[in-house]
């Protein structure tokens, strides 16, 4: 960023904000709030408990689990073991869009149901192992599925129903029915964090490695990290598939437990949302030896640069030449639709708070529309999505992290087949490819850039003032409070229902919503007219009249 | 096929709930809390329970939805949570200011066993609400009742905690409106007034879920039943509580703590219930009937008599709440429709009985479930054992619509993918038009797409 375009200082807003908080929260908040100075290397104090009463944006471990990872993969019965609520709000609502192509015995799609064992108040006193057993015959005898996820609710760990044993019997007893247990109880972690660390933990236990069929393709990656809400996977496949990748398995947009159980098969995986999915990427290095680099399909040149990684690791020049012409038939009509864009949207401010990623990544499709992200946090985000991989060895590991089962994985004694070499990695990274290996949001960040970690509403309200940013981008439970300000909020969850936007043409609709968006008329008319007109007294415009 | 795994034929079920018809208590209380002016409804569990009610409602209101949540941890939930609620309450009264906090717990504080009368009190000793604040709280295990029963704990927690009795009668009626739509709040307020009825009417969420775009943010928007008006509600001379399962314990208490009589009602859902609520509130406000209501009725009536043939003798299947199902099953009969299945995942065996007494005589084979497994599978299994001309239900309903190819009306929580609900009630009389106008429009659209252009009509 050049001088003279230097973001404004907001430490004055930052003593501001904290003003309001009692000392002891200040102070606990202040670590959180980080003024970007890309010279040091700041400590960024994230995935600590969220301050009670605060108002947050962040949800449950179960949330994360059963919500973001399982829910994307069309043929598993994901069983919610709890009281109803559990299961009915996380029913169709997070927008992960799967093809089960035909009917049939391959077109399985139980996404759109929703199963519950609906705990009552008896099952709470007397313990629901036995409820659970019978709903899991049920939903067997009617479905007949391939695999059966149970999900632990707050009250499930309280009384000790043994989700995982259950699992197990039920499983030997119905023989060709995969089922496994999740101890992913809303109030292990301080976020969905945990629960993705635990979907994590579970799939490569009991579904990752079962099927040691060799993909056909040539290039064999795994998609980490990528849940194809607004048909983002689907455009990234669409782009695999035209320059000859083939994409074994995607963890976990548009996913079958087939592809979960071939996925230890594949040569390289990349890794879209680092939080959510590297404990994925780190086992499957370890007890297979597939690497890892981390890639952004978030924004057009983001593409071309994730697709080129691909090439690089692989070494192959025909794949490489098939990228680049993949790249130069699609690139220039992406430059060009931004280019149109920027007519709206160049010098225009945005802030995100959202996610563990995506306050990274579409800070690239704002680069490509010149405008300026001046604030951005994760709502779940850990230190190392923050400040890079490199501060690993340093993060303090607490109470609340202890608790969330860490897997002990090593290399199988059959199965393990390093797919490149140590030295062909080292040389890859020398060249700046992040192989196995994330550098954070706070380094691609303006200096002067405010980061701020599980933003509260009443900091979302000051930053609002201090900046009065052009697009506000969050979810759902921030939408219309930004909107009421007068702001308009892109939501990044749900794409407000719109997307894709990775790969090339997700890039284009992108562009088009935030013209869309920073060009409607609605914005301009919101006061009442009359309301900044001089002359008020009904007697004297009366009078003229007259 | 969107339900594609759903087969005709049912087998019976005592464990598994699939597609549900209902949700959990916690959701409803902080809907009630909202209705009260400048209260901040508090979660008290796991981050997710209220991260999920607050986007919930906010996606059925496309409306501003706050409140806090005590954040619980494994600790907390070892320790008890009092630790998270004392320090949440401080927290909202120092960042937030409101004037109360309504606190509702979760399955996960009630599981544990957290007294929140103690705590409440407690942060009360501890100098944690400032003078002139309040706290109030109810009890809302998810594991018991549905969202209805929360919405119902809260009313009653609303009751406990805000009413008084000062001695002095007043000559106003206490209406609890049930859990309806801020538009039907507003329109049971111009009813009132057009009667010259004196009303107190909590929960009151209009203003509050439906707020006006201004470029102006408000915490705490205009509406919302004033803390005074509550506690006055202790004086008033009847309650009328609309709909059993979400109002009458709030109106019991009444009568039981300050002797105010109560009548429970239906929600004034289409033609007849509308009709028992007007000669209800006229009784009770001792005013008379005004005669714009007998045009405002004689409307409702002359678009039934108008549009009969449309929908005499269809089939109707239903799903949502008791409150609701209950005087729209009566309001389709009155049109002569059907009702065929009806479920409803909120327990209470008075809901069952009343729909078959309703039913007895003109639609005697009408399938009805409620509690365990009464959900949405349930009722497209009927729905393909006995198809129907027209299903009413929340916004869930639009996958079996789709695959069965039936026309749909969006009707009760949540409503996900409309607008509407929060502007345009459909309770009283006009209510009862925009609920017919929406039967008939989908209908009708079906017929019209249907046909093969040789009885493609003009007029209909």
């Amino acid at each position: 960023m050049s001088e003279e375009k230097k973001l404004p200082n907001p430490s004055e807003l930052k003593e501001e904000i904290l003003a309001k908080y009692p000392p002891k929260i200040a102070r606990k908040r202040a670590k959180s709030m980080v003024i970007n100075d890309t010279k040091l290397d700041q400590e960024i104090q994230s995935n600590v408990r969220t301050i009670p009463g605060i108002i947050t944006q962040r949800g449950c471990t179960y949330a994360g689990c059963k919500g973001v990872v399982l829910g994307p993969t069309r043929d598993i019965i994901n069983l919610v073991h709890g009281p109803i609520g559990c299961s009915f709000y996380a029913w169709l609502t997070r927008r992960n869009q799967t093809d089960p192509g035909p009917e049939g015995p391959d077109g399985e799609n139980f996404i759109n149901y929703c199963f519950s064992t609906d705990m009552q108040d008896d099952n709470i006193v007397f313990g629901g192992e036995k409820k659970l057993k019978e709903a899991i015959q049920e939903a067997y005898d009617i479905f007949k599925p391939k695999a059966i996820g149970v999900f632990s609710t707050c009250p499930v760990g309280l009384i000790g129903d043994d989700v995982h044993a259950v699992s197990k019997e039920m499983k030997e007893k119905l023989g060709d029915c995969n089922v496994f247990g999740f101890s992913c109880e809303g109030y292990k972690g301080v976020s969905q964090s945990a629960g993705h660390h635990i979907a994590n933990n579970q799939l490569f236990k009991h579904v990752v490695g079962n099927d040691d069929t060799k993909p056909e393709g040539k290039f064999n990656i795994n998609l980490l990290g990528e849940y194809n809400i607004g048909g983002d996977g689907f455009e990234i496949d669409r782009i695999f598939k035209k320059c000859g990748i083939n994409v074994v398995c995607t963890f976990s947009g548009n996913s079958t437990m087939g592809a979960f159980e071939q996925s230890h098969m594949a040569d390289l995986n990349l890794v879209m949302c680092h939080r959510s999915i590297n404990y994925m990427a780190e086992m499957l290095e370890t007890k297979f030896g597939i690497p890892w680099m981390k890639v952004n399909f978030i924004g057009g040149e983001s593409t071309a640069k994730a697709l080129r990684k691909i090439g690089e690791y692989f070494e192959d020049a025909e794949l490489i030449a098939r990228i680049e012409e993949v790249i130069a038939e699609e690139l220039p009509l992406v430059q060009a639709r931004a280019a149109e864009a920027r007519k709206y949207t160049a010098g225009k401010l945005a802030m995100l708070f959202v996610g563990g990623s995506r306050a990274h990544h579409y800070q690239e499709l704002f680069k490509e529309l010149e405008m300026e992200t001046v604030s951005a946090g994760y709502e779940f985000g850990h230190r190392d999505d923050y400040e890079g991989r490199k501060v690993l060895p340093t993060i303090k590991v607490d109470a609340d992290s202890r608790n969330i089962e860490e897997l002990k994985v090593e290399a199988d004694p059959e199965r393990f087949n390093p797919r490149a070499s140590d030295i062909k990695l080292e040389t890859l990274q020398k060249k700046g490819l992040e192989v196995s290996d994330y550098k954070g949001m706070k380094s691609d960040m303006a200096d002067n850039s405010l980061i701020v970690d599980d933003i509260t509403h009443w900091e979302t309200e000051k930053l609002i003032d201090f900046y009065k940013p052009d697009i506000f981008c969050a979810g759902i439970k921030e939408k219309y409070v930004v909107q009421k300000s007068g702001i308009p909020l892109k939501q990044l969850h749900s794409y407000d229902y719109g997307g894709p936007y990775a790969g090339f043409n997700g890039a284009i609709n992108f562009y088009t919503d935030i013209e869309t968006m920073l060009s409607t008329t609605i914005w301009k008319k919101l006061k009442a007219p009359w309301l900044s007109k001089p002359s008020t007294d009904p007697s004297l415009i009366a009078e003229y009249v007259a | 096929m969107l339900l594609r795994h759903t087969p005709k034929e049912i087998k019976e079920r005592k464990a598994l709930t699939i597609n549900p018809a209902k949700t959990c208590q916690p959701v409803g209380a902080m809907y009630a809390a909202l209705g009260i002016h400048g209260c901040l409804p508090h979660s008290h569990g796991s981050q997710g329970c209220c991260s999920y009610h607050r986007s919930v409602l906010t996606r059925h209101y496309k409306d501003p939805i706050m409140a806090g949540t005590s954040s619980f941890t494994e600790g907390s939930s070892v320790f008890g949570g009092q630790a998270n609620l004392l320090q949440a309450i401080a927290n909202m009264f120092t960042i937030y200011d409101p004037d109360l906090v309504a606190i509702h717990s979760t399955c996960l504080s009630e599981t544990i066993g957290d007294d929140l009368n103690q705590i409440a009190q407690k942060a009360i000793d501890d100098g944690k609400v400032p003078e002139g604040k309040k706290v109030i709280f109810c009890n809302t295990p998810s594991y018991i009742g549905s969202h209805v029963t929360g919405f119902s704990n809260m009313c009653t927690g609303i009751v406990k905690g805000l009413a008084e009795h000062t001695g002095v009668a007043r000559d106003q009626v206490n209406i609890l409106p049930g859990w309806v739509e801020p538009s039907d709040m507003r329109e049971i307020k111009r009813i009132a007034e057009a009667m010259g009825a004196r009303i107190v009417m909590y929960p009151d969420t209009s203003d509050v879920v439906d707020t006006p775009q201004t470029g102006e943010y408000k915490m705490y928007p205009d509406g919302g039943t004033s803390v005074e008006a509550i506690a006055s509600s202790g004086d008033s001379i009847k309650t009328l509580a609309l709909g059993k399962w979400a109002s009458e314990d709030a109106a019991k208490l009444l009568d039981s703590k300050f002797k105010v009589p109560f009548d429970v009602l239906d929600i004034p859902v289409g033609l007849s219930a509308t009709d028992r609520f007007v000669e209800a509130l006229a009784n009770a406000a001792k005013v008379s009937i005004p005669d714009s209501f007998v045009a405002e009725r004689g409307r409702l009536v002359d678009v039934i008599s108008d549009m009969s043939q449309y929908l005499h003798g269809r089939k109707v299947a239903l799903f949502g709440d008791p409150d609701q199902l209950i005087p729209l099953t009566e309001f389709l009969l009155d049109l002569d429709m059907i009702p065929t299945h009806i479920v409803s995942g909120t327990p209470g065996k008075k809901f069952t009985e009343r729909i078959k007494e309703l039913c007895a005589e003109r639609a005697p084979n009408v399938n009805v479930k409620n509690g365990p497994q009464a959900d949405i599978f349930q009722l497209h299994q009927w729905m393909k054992n006995e198809p129907v001309d027209l299903l009413m239900g929340n916004t869930y309903g639009k996958y079996i619509a789709r695959d069965e190819d039936v026309p749909f009306v969006r009707y009760g929580f949540p409503i996900l993918d409309r607008i509407g609900h929060s502007y345009f009630p459909s309770i009283g009389y006009t209510g009862g038009i925009r609920l017919l106008e929406k039967i008939l429009g989908t209908i009708m659209d079906k017929i019209d797409r249907d046909s093969d252009g040789t009885d493609f009509e003009l007029v209909m």
